[in-house]
C-alpha cells in the first residue's frame, strides 16, 4: 500500500449540477499534494467525499486503504482534517478544545496529555493554552486547529485552504510546521489553496481541477513545462482561463455574510 | 459513554460562562411571574379559584424550561455556522451518540433553569405542598427538558439558517406558552381551546409540575407522564433520523 488515498471515477451530483465529474487521482504516502482549481470547481466537495461528510454519487475511494462508506470509523480516525472555515468551540479554551478532540477520538488519558502538551508547543500556544479560543487572532485558531487535527496521530492530513486570510509572516510559519511534521511523522498532506506560490513551494505532486474535471497532475515542474510557463500561477491561469466563477451562495454563507456584519472580520 | 460526557461537558461549561445569558433568561419568567402573578391575582381569588401563584408558577417553571432547552437543541444552527458541528460529524462516534450527549446536555441547563425559576418563585410567594413533592417534581422536569430538546434539535436539523428560526417562536414556542394551561385553568374553556391544549405537549408538562409542585392537576400526575413519555421517545426517534440526515 503506497498509496494513500486512491479515487476512482469519483463522481458527485447535486441534483442536475454536476460538481465532481468522474475523477481518478491517487495520492502517494508520506507526500505533499496540492488540490488546485478556482471557485467553484469541486475541491471541496471532493476534500468532503474524501473525509465521511459527503456520500459520492459513484465512483471509488480509499483513504489509508479504508472505504469511506463502509469502514466509516476506521476510515476518520486515519486522517485529520483542517476545514476551510474556523470549526473550533471558541466558548472554551484552547486546551478543552484539544481535550474534547482526543477524547472524541477514544486517546487514552496520558497519551492524550502528553501529545496534546507536544503539539501545542510545536503550534507555539503551550502559554496561551488556559484562555480562550476567542481571544486568539485568526493566525492562532490556525494554528491551534492544525495541533488539534494531528492529536489522535492521523495518517494523512487533509487542509482545506489552510492560510486563507492570514498573513504572509503567519502563512509561511504554518507551512513550516506541516513541513516539519510531514517529515518527522511522515504524514501525507493533502492540501487545497489559492496560492500558487505555497503550491509551488511545498508540494511534490499538484492536480488542477476545474468544473468538476481535473485537467491536469504531475509535478510543478511538469506543469510549468507542458503549459510553457515561468511561474505555476501563470500556468495555472492558461489552464483554467481567466474568466472569473460564479458561485451561488449557501444559506450557511449568508448567515456567515451577517454574522460579519455584527461582530467585523472573522480573521 | 466518554463521548457523550464531553459534549454534555461542553454544554454545561458553555451555560457557566455564559452570565448574561443565565441572567437574561430568568427575566422573562421573573416578569410573567411578578405582573400576572399579581395582575390577576386578586380577580382568581375573587372568582373562587384560589392563589393565581400557586396556580401560575409551574405554568412558569415549564415556560422556562421550555425556552431554555428549544433554545439549547436549536444551537446547532450556531454550531453548524461557526463550524464546531463539522469537527464531530467528521469524529469515529456515531451520530446517535452526537444526539444524546447534545440533548442530556441541554436538557441538564434547562433543568438547572427549571430549579432557579423554582427558587425565584419562591421568593414571589409561591409555596409547594411539601418538600418531597419537589424532589418527584424533578423528574418531570427532566422529562420536558429533554422532550423540548430534542424538538429543537430536531427542527435546527432541517434548517441551515436563522431564517425559520423566527418562526418556530412565533408559531411554536410562544403557541406552546400561551394554550398549555400555564397561565389559566383548562375548565370551562371553549372547546377549540381545549383542543389545541390536549395535543399541546407542554400542556401534560404543566398539568404534571402542578401535580407534583401544589397537588392539583387535571388530567392525574400518571396520564401526565405516560402522554410525555411517549410523545418524548417518538421526538428522539425523529430528532435522531433528522440529525444523522444532516450534511455539511
Amino acid at each position: 500500500m503506497n498509496q494513500a488515498v486512491v479515487v476512482k471515477n469519483l463522481t458527485k451530483k447535486f441534483g442536475d449540477f454536476v460538481a465532481v465529474n468522474d475523477i481518478s487521482f491517487s495520492v502517494d504516502r508520506g507526500s505533499i499534494f496540492a488540490f488546485l482549481g478556482p471557485n467553484g470547481a469541486g475541491k471541496s466537495t471532493t476534500i468532503k467525499m474524501l473525509t465521511t461528510l459527503l456520500r459520492p454519487t459513484s465512483g471509488e475511494i480509499l483513504v489509508n486503504g479504508f472505504n469511506p462508506l463502509k469502514d466509516q470509523d476506521k476510515t476518520r480516525k486515519s486522517f485529520g482534517i483542517v476545514f476551510q472555515d474556523p470549526s473550533l468551540d471558541e466558548e472554551l479554551t484552547a486546551l478543552e478544545n484539544m481535550d474534547f478532540h482526543g477524547i472524541i477520538y477514544g486517546m487514552e488519558n496520558n497519551l492524550r496529555k502528553k501529545r496534546i502538551e507536544e503539539l501545542l508547543k510545536i503550534v507555539e500556544l503551550w502559554e496561551k493554552r488556559n484562555l480562550l479560543v476567542k481571544t486568539f487572532s485568526g493566525g492562532m485558531k490556525r494554528r491551534l486547529e492544525i495541533a488539534r487535527g494531528l492529536l489522535h496521530h492521523p495518517k494523512i492530513f487533509f487542509l482545506d485552504e489552510p492560510t486563507l486570510g492570514l498573513d504572509p509572516q503567519t502563512r509561511n510559519q504554518i507551512w513550516e510546521y506541516i513541513r516539519k511534521l510531514n517529515k518527522n511523522e511522515s504524514i501525507t498532506v493533502f492540501f487545497s489553496t489559492h496560492y500558487m506560490e505555497e503550491a509551488d513551494k511545498v508540494a511534490d505532486q499538484i492536480a488542477i481541477i476545474d468544473n468538476g474535471r481535473i485537467i491536469i497532475q504531475g509535478s510543478s515542474e511538469k506543469l510549468k513545462e507542458k503549459t510553457k510557463k515561468k511561474s505555476l500561477e501563470d500556468a495555472f491561469l492558461s489552464l483554467t482561463g481567466k474568466k472569473i466563477r460564479e458561485e451561488e451562495a449557501s444559506g450557511i454563507d449568508r448567515l456567515r455574510t451577517r454574522r460579519q456584519m455584527w461582530r467585523g472580520g472573522r480573521r | 459513554m466518554r463521548t457523550i460526557y464531553v459534549l454534555w461537558l461542553r454544554q454545561i461549561k458553555r451555560y457557566l460562562r455564559s452570565k448574561s445569558r443565565i441572567v437574561g433568561s430568568l427575566g422573562q419568567p421573573l416578569l410573567f411571574m411578578v405582573a400576572l402573578g399579581f395582575g390577576f391575582g386578586p380577580i382568581f381569588q375573587k372568582a373562587g379559584a384560589g392563589n393565581y401563584i400557586e396556580f401560575l408558577a409551574p405554568g412558569i417553571i415549564a415556560q422556562g424550561i421550555l425556552f431554555t432547552a428549544m433554545f439549547s437543541g436549536t444551537e446547532i444552527i450556531w454550531d453548524r455556522q461557526f463550524g464546531f458541528l463539522k469537527e464531530t460529524l467528521v469524529a469515529p462516534v456515531s451520530r446517535m451518540e452526537i444526539m444524546i450527549g447534545r440533548t442530556i446536555g441541554g436538557a441538564t441547563i434547562a433543568t438547572l433553569q427549571g430549579a432557579i425559576i423554582f427558587i425565584l418563585s419562591l421568593l414571589v410567594g409561591f409555596k409547594p405542598s411539601d418538600i418531597s413533592s419537589v424532589l418527584s417534581s424533578f423528574f418531570v422536569v427532566f422529562l420536558i427538558a429533554i422532550l423540548f430538546t430534542a424538538t429543537g434539535t430536531a427542527i435546527a436539523s432541517t434548517l441551515d439558517d436563522f431564517q425559520g428560526f423566527q418562526l418556530i417562536m412565533n408559531f411554536l414556542i410562544m403557541p406552546m406558552f400561551f394554550l398549555s394551561g400555564a397561565l389559566f385553568p383548562l375548565n370551562n374553556l371553549p372547546p377549540f381551546i381545549i383542543n389545541i391544549s390536549k395535543i399541546n405537549p407542554l400542556t401534560y408538562g404543566v398539568d404534571g409540575l402542578r401535580a407534583t409542585l401544589t397537588g392539583s392537576s387535571h388530567f392525574g400526575l400518571k396520564t401526565d407522564i405516560l402522554i410525555l413519555s411517549i410523545i418524548t421517545s417518538i421526538v428522539l426517534a425523529v430528532g435522531s433520523y433528522l440529525f444523522s440526515k444532516i450534511e455539511v
